[in-house]
């Protein structure tokens, strides 16, 4: 291991994965992830409360929302972490911790279930972070013409839409360099889709 | 006697957080992806606290690991990981360091240096 000057900037920063259940959110971390994808879990207490005037007790659920992340090393001083979105898109109060501060994110679209992406990209242009679609084609078939998606989901012209394979390093790799190029883009142009505080 | 159930999940809740004594509340807010790296007085002493602690400061002693990492290892919830972590930085035995947040603060050009880094990061994998 390298020794850092002890005034060096060490620094992390991260990209969301996000998409439906199982459309491959883990497949696509673990491509291109130095180490086999982890994962880290959150509790929430949610305390439901006046429901029935004559129920004195406060009905308290308690929900574990897991999250797989995976680690990528730029540098010596600059980790980038991807962090996939809990499964099940109701738990909320984990989306807002993960796409604070976050470079960007990924939807991985099934385009045989292209609904189940409705919620994450309502959730990412309401918080004007910067996404990309990429149409995840498991069978090396794409099912629909890019075009027809991307009028499905009414996302604006300027979002990249891409078709990646999310087992292949190459591809993802691929997916992250078009994120991170758009986001740049973006920046340049002023267009500031969440960036610039 | 009638087993009240509903108190089943509050025992499941209380449980994970006895490693911090009940508290639920981080001296410091940590993010999720903030890199943790152990001093050196926590090469020092780190190892004579607490199991988990002890079990912390051996870990980022030899990489920088995320709070994630962290959490996922020691097998927490990210919760009580972020106590126990800033309580150590506290007690100078961790530092933390923040991650850099695109859109919060350090400007634009922080940001797009940034950005540069990692573009040119992921071209080279």
């Amino acid at each position: 291991m390298s020794i850092r000057q002890p005034n060096n900037r060490v620094t992390s920063a991260k990209i969301v994965i996000a998409g439906g259940f199982g459309v491959g959110k883990t497949t696509l971390v673990g491509s291109v992830s130095e180490i086999t994808p982890l994962t880290t879990e959150a509790i929430m207490t949610s305390a439901s409360e006046g429901v029935d005037d004559n129920d004195m007790v406060q009905d308290k659920t308690t929900t574990t929302v897991a999250m797989d992340f995976g680690r990528i090393t730029i540098d010596s001083d600059l980790i980038l972490y991807l962090f996939g979105t809990p499964g099940q898109t109701r738990f909320w109060f984990m989306w807002d911790e993960l796409v604070r501060g976050a470079i960007g994110a990924v939807v991985i679209v099934d385009t045989r279930r292209l609904a189940d992406c409705f919620a994450a990209i309502d959730f990412f242009e309401h918080r004007r972070l910067p996404y990309l679609i990429a149409l995840n084609c498991f069978d090396g078939r794409q099912h629909h013409d890019v075009n027809d998606v991307r009028e499905a989901l009414a996302v604006s012209p300027n979002t990249p839409i891409v078709t990646t394979d999310a087992r292949s390093r190459e591809s993802t790799k691929q997916v992250l360099i078009t994120l991170v190029e758009y986001v740049l883009t973006m920046r340049r142009a002023g267009a500031g889709a969440g960036v610039g505080a | 006697m009638v087993v009240d159930r509903d108190h089943e999940p509050t025992g499941a809740l209380v449980r994970p957080y006895a490693v911090t004594r009940g508290r639920t509340r981080p001296r410091l807010e940590i993010a999720m992806e903030a890199l943790v790296e152990t001093t050196a007085r926590g090469r020092l002493n780190g190892l004579s606290s607490g199991r988990e602690q002890a079990t912390i400061a051996g870990m980022c002693g030899t990489r920088l690991q995320s709070l994630a990492e962290i959490a996922a290892h020691m097998r927490m919830p990210l919760g009580v990981a972020r106590v126990l972590v800033a309580d150590m930085a506290a007690d100078g035995l961790l530092a933390v360091h923040e991650p850099s947040g695109i859109g919060d603060g350090g400007g634009d050009l922080v940001g797009t240096e940034l950005l540069e880094r990692v573009l040119s990061g992921l071209r080279r994998l």
